[in-house]
């Protein structure tokens, strides 16, 4: 009888501290969810989804006050994601957060630009380069095509230009044939 | 010598007409110099070189126009004296028919060479050497355009043991390598020792198909004194000159993925390449001209040497044309290859063959019908892959299945699209997987770079925030401090002093 209360106490004292020792040494940092979340999302913090940024929406989405079809740059496709991962059903994307569209990047037009800096303050990458005074300018590269810049603008000097395709960026198609609905004769 | 003896099969490949000796009755023709050529900056696999011309400037033979951009890059030489006439994006050939930056340039009929500078290696040491092939312009001629300088230099971790040299030349219709070696063996030999010194490799073996009994006579007659130089016949299978199949077929080394061949001592040339590292030491010539088949349906076929740059309609009229017109023509072989989306275009590093395409090429190809399974194409695959799988894969976009079936390790070499019975374009639905997954790992990386920029200014943010709200604090402080406030009770006093003596003045009125 009191063996078996031993054994029981003695086991129970090991597990409590192998559990309490790892439960220190590893918390996770962080709420893995809202990285997993935040990955799939395009990163253009565009604000669209009426949240101020990717991360902060993906927090949003994590705890179940925000829907997964907020996000017009990442597309149908970003929403199939969201849904496979949330193990939801897929939704289609909400209008009201605006329309997918081919990615753009920000172009300054440097002889209107009267350097006022509010571009700059807007950007939420800080892909705009320039001072007060001076001329500003895009670091296309670093652009995600989010439109931040474009209404703090007093001048109006900010267009959005679509990036074409060139033989760099060029993709194959996927091949579109008609599958034959004659009916061919079969020699037996 | 029990080694060249042997020969190890692959599995799958495809035995087809390969339609060979259409272009080889005639001897390579060179054109006179065209009265315009075009040069397109992007004609290699790594960056592209930076421009070194500006427009009306008057250029040399070989004179630099563009020069490597970092290592993974090739230069770009003028082929010809003349003046630079214009800078600007005009048709390439690539099958997205998309234009691309070119430079025009304007001949001057005088053909002048800029000072030729032999290398002396020997003299110079290899590593010297190599670094001066960055600007040679050298990039493999076979038609994958890999930039050469490379290959030669990697050998420092794993040394080179067997140089192959790659005359399988596999493709139907392609003869250029065939009439290279035909016509400039002495050329390919002396290149081949000299690569294989710069290699340090023991042994050079060539690695030729059988369906070329002419070239295998000349280059076999020609390497009897050489001790080191072997030349190996191998079986005219489809895709035997793909660089893995061809090295199993002589040395029966399976190279795994994601591994190159040099790490299990092999480095591998095609034959164009060897001539063109050999004009460039021995002569001092930059890579500026290359040899093209123009063959198919077309009047007289043959190869010619041309300069880079030379319009492609000039070849084609030089042959005499279509036999019969349907003005469609495909760049590199018919298993690989593909269509021309005009010929307003020039010829570049990568164009190996042009083949006019015969009628039966556009007509006959049969309505595809849905997939049965029968598996004929994993047969036919010489990787050893699924191509039923990939097919369905790629088709529904799913593409973390289709790398997970080792799409990467597609060659492209069409073997499946060839034997499949319902004529599925297989080959086109991995070209599309593969372009799509490249393209999203592109997109990922740069949405990688966004976050991390973004994170790093909502830092700053919070930074410059707190450390305005110290120095307010600091600034009240300050107001707040004993001496501070004396100062100011002085101040007072002297304003409260000053309001008397105006009230008194006042008075005084």
């Amino acid at each position: 009888m009191l063996t078996s209360i031993l054994i029981i106490l003695f086991l129970a004292v090991i597990i409590g501290l192998v559990l309490g020792f790892s439960s220190v040494q590893f918390k996770v940092k962080g709420d893995p969810i809202i990285e997993k979340i935040d990955s799939i999302l395009p990163q253009t913090q565009c604000g669209q989804c009426n949240y101020p940024g990717c991360k902060p929406y993906a927090t949003a989405i994590a705890k179940g006050e925000a829907d997964i079809n907020q996000c017009p740059p990442g597309g149908e496709a970003g929403v199939r994601a969201l849904a496979e991962l949330m193990g939801v059903e897929y939704k289609p994307l909400n209008e009201s957060h605006g329309t997918t569209k081919p990615k753009a990047i920000a172009f300054i037009d440097e002889d209107t630009c009267i350097g006022c800096t509010l571009c700059i303050q807007a950007c939420p990458v800080d892909a705009i380069l320039g001072a007060a005074k001076q001329m500003h300018t895009i670091i296309e590269k670093e652009c995600t095509g989010c439109e931040l810049c474009l209404p703090p603008c007093p001048v109006d000097c900010i267009t959005m230009e679509s990036i074409e395709e060139n033989a760099e960026n060029w993709k194959w198609k996927y091949p579109v044939y008609s599958i034959s609905t004659s009916k061919t004769k079969v020699n037996h | 010598m029990k080694l060249l003896d042997k020969i190890f099969k692959f599995n799958g490949g495809i035995q087809t007409n390969p339609k060979k000796d259409i272009s080889t009755k005639n001897s390579i023709k060179c054109l006179p110099i065209p009265s315009e050529l075009r040069l397109p900056l992007r004609q290699h696999i790594g960056n592209m070189p930076k421009l070194k011309v500006k427009v009306g400037d008057q250029v040399l033979k070989g004179e630099l126009i563009a020069e490597a951009d970092g290592n993974i890059s090739a230069a770009i030489h003028a082929p010809t004296s003349g003046k630079i006439k214009s800078v600007e994006k005009l048709l390439i050939p690539h099958p997205s028919g998309l234009p691309d930056f070119c430079v025009t340039l304007i001949p001057d009929n005088k053909d002048q060479w800029i000072k030729k500078a032999p290398v002396n290696w020997k003299k110079l040491g290899i590593e010297k050497t190599i670094k001066l092939l960055l600007n040679s312009g050298i990039v493999g001629l076979g038609g994958a355009a890999f930039p050469s300088h490379l290959k030669l230099g990697n050998n420092r971790n794993s040394p080179i043991n067997t140089l192959i040299i790659n005359a399988a030349e596999c493709e139907p219709y392609i003869t250029c390598d065939d009439m290279l070696m035909r016509e400039r063996g002495n050329d390919l030999i002396k290149g081949i020792k000299l690569v294989q010194s710069l290699l340090g490799a023991k042994q050079t073996i060539i690695g030729i198909e059988d369906n070329k009994p002419e070239a295998y006579k000349i280059i076999s007659d020609l390497i009897i004194k050489e001790s080191s130089v072997h030349i190996k016949v191998v079986p005219t299978i489809y895709p035997s000159g793909d660089a893995k199949r061809l090295i199993f077929l002589i040395n029966g080394i399976k190279i795994s993925k994601e591994k190159r061949s040099s790490e299990y001592g092999i480095q591998m040339f095609n034959v164009a390449t060897i001539v063109a590292i050999y004009r460039f030491i021995v002569h001092g010539e930059a890579s500026l001209s290359r040899i093209v088949t123009i063959t198919g349906n077309i009047k007289e076929p043959r190869n010619y040497e041309v300069l880079f740059g030379t319009p492609l309609q000039s070849l084609i009229q030089d042959t005499g044309g279509q036999k019969i017109r349907n003005n469609t023509f495909i760049m590199g072989g018919p298993m690989m290859g593909f269509k021309l989306p005009s010929i307003d275009v020039s010829v570049t590093k990568t164009m190996n063959c042009v083949i006019s395409a015969e009628p039966e090429m556009i007509e006959a190809k049969k309505e595809p019908l849905p997939c049965i399974r029968c598996a004929k194409c994993a047969e036919a695959c010489p990787v050893l892959l699924q191509p039923q799988e990939l097919f369905w894969f790629s088709k529904s976009d799913q593409f973390e299945k289709a790398q997970n079936y080792n799409l990467f390790d597609c060659i492209e070499c069409g073997c499946c699209s060839y034997v499949c019975p319902s004529n599925i374009p297989l080959v086109q639905f991995y070209r599309y997987a593969k372009s799509e997954i490249i393209a999203q790992s592109i997109a990922k990386e740069e949405a990688d770079i966004a976050r991390e920029r973004n994170d790093f200014r909502i830092l700053r943010l919070e930074r410059e925030k707190k450390e305005r709200a110290e120095r307010n604090a600091q600034r009240k402080a300050e107001n707040t401090s004993e001496e501070k406030s004396k100062l100011i009770e002085e101040k007072r006093a002297e304003i409260a002093a000053a309001m008397n003596r105006i009230k008194d003045n006042e008075k005084i009125k």
